[in-house]
């Protein structure tokens, strides 16, 4: 039998999945997509919890989060091209305009 | 019998595709299509966890939208495959992967021992209808700033792509 704690086991997986990316990974477009990996492990684990209490506010949550999760990847996106247009460089270590 | 082999089928390509985005080194594309699988795998869990209408509009928002947004970045730039081995360096990479393996480690220890089954719902839980009373009711306020953070998000990612910096 599936229990709640299955699921909490395979969010936890995506979430540590992408953290290891935005540690080992260098490539600006990669680590935004680690983030979104991030985003799904916590929706997942809300959506069980939603489930396991019998009531919708983590469904709600997990809506706000895709909200939240489109606008950043928008303006994260639009920023990533100005900084390769700038720079020339997928390399986050190239990014050091505020660095002196 | 068929929840746990869909459970199990559909966890397991969710972590691996995960898995793909990481250590998928050559092509930021097939990156972004590993990504693809993953959020499907993850809407199908969600529509087991009787969450239709967040299932739904992960299919939508996050495979349909995001990472198409995502390809379209990538085809846009023209990126050449050496700009792709931008890399950390190798200590910072081992230390990095056992960092995250000994928490993951800890992590499934810890919530295996947690003991609690689902309660019983009615057909109706997770569907447009209940969402949507909940949505309009206790949480109009979120959804209403919602809507003004998606305005503002488009308004940012215009100007931010225009700019020209000289």
């Amino acid at each position: 039998m599936i229990e709640p704690w299955h699921y909490q086991v395979v969010s936890a997986l995506l979430f540590m999945t992408g953290v290891l990316g935005v540690l080992i990974r260098r490539n600006v477009i990669v680590m935004a997509m680690c983030i979104e990996l991030m985003l799904n492990g916590a929706n997942l684990s809300l959506v069980a919890f939603s489930r396991m209490w019998g009531n919708h506010d983590g469904q709600i949550f997990v809506f706000m989060v895709i909200v939240v999760a489109a606008v950043e990847v928008a303006v994260g996106l639009a920023i990533i091209i100005r900084l390769i247009a700038n720079r020339d460089s997928l390399n986050i270590e190239d990014t050091n305009l505020l660095k002196w | 019998m068929t929840e746990q082999v869909l459970f199990y089928v559909f966890s397991f390509v969710a972590v691996l595709s995960a898995g793909g985005v990481v250590l998928n080194v050559r092509n930021t594309v097939y990156a972004a299509l590993c990504l693809v699988v993953s959020m499907l795998s993850i809407a199908v869990l969600f529509i087991m966890l009787s969450a239709e209408f967040v299932g739904v509009i992960q299919v939508l928002v996050y495979a349909g939208a995001i990472v198409v947004l995502f390809l379209f970045v990538i085809m846009l730039l023209n990126l050449k495959s050496e700009d792709m081995g931008a890399e950390s360096q190798p200590l910072l990479k081992l230390v990095g992967t056992l960092l995250i393996l000994v928490v993951s480690v800890k992590l499934v220890a810890l919530l295996s021992g947690t003991r609690k089954s689902w309660p019983e719902v009615g057909s109706e839980f997770g569907t447009v209808r209940a969402i949507g009373e909940v949505l309009y009711t206790d949480y109009l306020l979120a959804f209403e700033i919602a809507g003004v953070l998606l305005l503002a998000g488009l308004v940012a990612a215009v100007v931010i792509g225009k700019q020209r910096i000289d």
